[in-house]
């Protein structure tokens, strides 16, 4: 068997595995939230945002990244899946009592947390990234007006050639988004798992490398907590802040008022 | 005045490896509280005996804490509720009068049953025999100074040492891995000056043997640890994973076995 063969059939190799790819998508889980967090900076700053990473990026590197994310998430979920089989396999009959003696909820439910992440991965690229929900077809005419707002920068509507630059309207689809009370519902239920899942993930991908010994292992289970606590707070606040009415749509895409009125009245 | 107590048990009995085991329960009373776990076994025995049953069969050999033969999942945990003691050193002032105790073989598929709470533990000693070893110069003995080891090393691969393979870590697990185990024999030789020629060669021996005898994958909870009569800690299990790792990266380069 050859060296690269044993060590993705092996137990701790395919730990490893889930743990850089766990790496991976906790790192993107940061970047993500961060970016996200921008639409408490305005309508153009978030719109601005979304156009950068879909225009200025070269589309390459954007599907490249896609791409490198999905084959991690494939990967991980390959691994999640395999060894939980080979671990049920391990005990076939169970015990008639069984006590857990100290290990966390989290740490015994990523099995759980993992597989409505996973359906969460799914309706959350279909929403916000296909486009594709019935009824939240936010690209379709009419489900979101305006569809196309001006890109702003520094305050002005983005110029070239003499034409206003227009980009899609992400702020108000989130706002749309979040304004339908069970997607707000699923959006913070997933990140309250995903913070479930890295309170005992963040740490126990350190002791998959091996990294971690008894006095790391105390700073970093401490770490995680607090990542997770984070990550749940950034992501949720969103919908959470939508339907207190704190974020609002904005159809001028967060022009400032005098040139935003003439915007209105040129619509009208 | 010594203190007794009526106890209901509930001991799986099982023929052989063949049949199929239940659960019996028994009543036994004045159980001194000052007798250990196995001599309040002992204690049922004489009486099943006496009625003429089949005593109940169980491993035991040192009964005092150092030989890990004593083997039993004691209300739901390997050798019982005490922290960092066996079945053996585990006394019947831990439980009260009145109180029913269930008592079961470990469970899982590399250790299956052969008579009562007796289970075949053979895959461990398996483990062992494939890295378990050093090369040494036959003949007469080394000085023991001969070769300086640090003290934190020392004290490292002797707290890893302490490891007396009973398998209540394979028993506590839920995924039943010999991770807490294996790690700790790694440990043990792969720190010392002594294990370093076959550092690398032992690390996936041992490794690919714990998963052909079907022991399941480590999950990082820690209930080995919590489970474990020696408390050898989970962090041994890190060092394991970074010794594989270290030793498939080596072995992918420069085949080391
Ligand atoms: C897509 C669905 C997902 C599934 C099915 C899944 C499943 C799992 C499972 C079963 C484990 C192993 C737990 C254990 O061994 O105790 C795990 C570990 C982990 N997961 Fe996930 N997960 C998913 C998504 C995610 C996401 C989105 C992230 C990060 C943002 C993530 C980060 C981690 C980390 C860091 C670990 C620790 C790795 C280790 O223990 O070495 N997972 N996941
Ligand atoms: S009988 Fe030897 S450790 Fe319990």
């Amino acid at each position: 068997m050859s060296s690269l063969c044993s060590f993705v059939q092996s137990t701790i190799g395919r730990k490893i595995l889930m743990a850089l790819t766990g790496l991976v998508l906790v790192l993107f889980v940061m970047g993500h939230m961060l970016g996200n967090l921008q639409i408490f900076l305005g309508a153009e700053v978030i719109n601005a945002y979304a156009y950068k990473l879909h225009y200025v990026l070269p589309s390459s590197a954007l599907w490249g990244i896609r791409i490198f994310l999905l084959v991690c998430i494939a990967i991980h979920i390959w691994a999640a899946v395999t060894l939980t089989l080979d671990n049920r396999k391990a005990r076939p009959q169970g015990y008639q009592e069984k006590k857990t003696i100290q290990a966390s909820y989290s740490s015994r439910t990523m099995r759980m947390s993992g597989i409505i992440l996973l359906a969460f991965i799914v309706f959350h690229i279909a929403h916000f990234t296909a486009r594709s929900v019935p009824g939240m077809q936010y690209e379709e005419a009419g489900v979101l007006t305006p569809m196309e707002v001006p890109l702003v920068k520094h305050g002005e509507a983005v110029m070239k050639n003499g034409h206003g630059v227009m980009t899609f309207n992400v702020n108000d689809m989130m706002i749309a988004g979040f304004q339908v009370w069970w997607v707000s519902a699923f959006y913070i239920l997933a990140t309250g798992l995903l913070c479930m899942h890295l309170t005992h993930g963040f740490s126990s991908m350190f002791q998959s490398v091996g990294l971690r010994n008894t006095l790391w292992r105390k700073r970093l289970d401490r770490v995680a907590l607090v990542y997770g606590w984070v990550v749940f707070l950034g992501f949720a606040i969103i919908p959470l802040a939508t339907l207190a009415g704190v974020l609002k749509s904005d159809p001028t895409g967060g022009l400032a008022t005098e040139s935003a009125a003439i915007i209105e009245t040129h619509s009208k | 005045m010594e203190k007794t107590m009526n106890l209901t048990l509930r001991v799986w009995r099982q023929k052989n490896r063949l049949s199929v085991g239940q659960f019996e329960t028994y009543q036994l009373s004045d159980v001194s509280e000052d007798s250990s776990f196995l001599e309040m076994l002992d204690i049922l025995s004489e009486q099943l005996v006496a009625d003429g049953h089949e005593p109940v069969a169980f491993d035991h050999d040192c009964r005092e804490g150092i030989c890990g033969m004593c083997s039993m999942t004691i209300n739901g945990q390997p050798h019982g509720p005490e922290n960092g003691t066996t079945a053996c050193q585990l006394h019947m002032r831990h439980f009260h009068d009145g109180q029913t105790i269930t008592i079961e073989p470990w469970r899982a598929k590399p250790f299956p049953v052969i008579k009562d709470l007796v289970v075949d533990r053979s895959p461990l000693d398996k483990i062992i025999q494939a890295g378990g070893f050093i090369t040494a110069r036959a003949g007469s003995a080394v000085d023991a100074n001969a070769m300086p080891i640090a003290k934190q090393t020392a004290d490292y691969a002797m707290d890893a040492a302490a490891c007396i393979g009973c398998g209540a870590c394979v028993a506590a697990c839920p995924n039943a891995s010999a991770m807490l185990f294996t790690s700790a024999k790694v440990a043990h030789m792969n720190s010392l000056p002594q294990g370093q020629p076959e550092k690398h060669r032992r690390t996936l021996a041992m490794v690919t043997t714990m998963d052909g005898e079907g022991f399941g994958g480590c999950t990082n909870i820690g209930e080995c640890e919590a489970s474990c009569p020696k408390n050898i800690p989970l962090d041994m299990i890190a060092h394991l994973n970074r010794d594989y790792a270290l030793a498939q990266l080596k072995n992918f380069f420069e085949p080391v076995a």
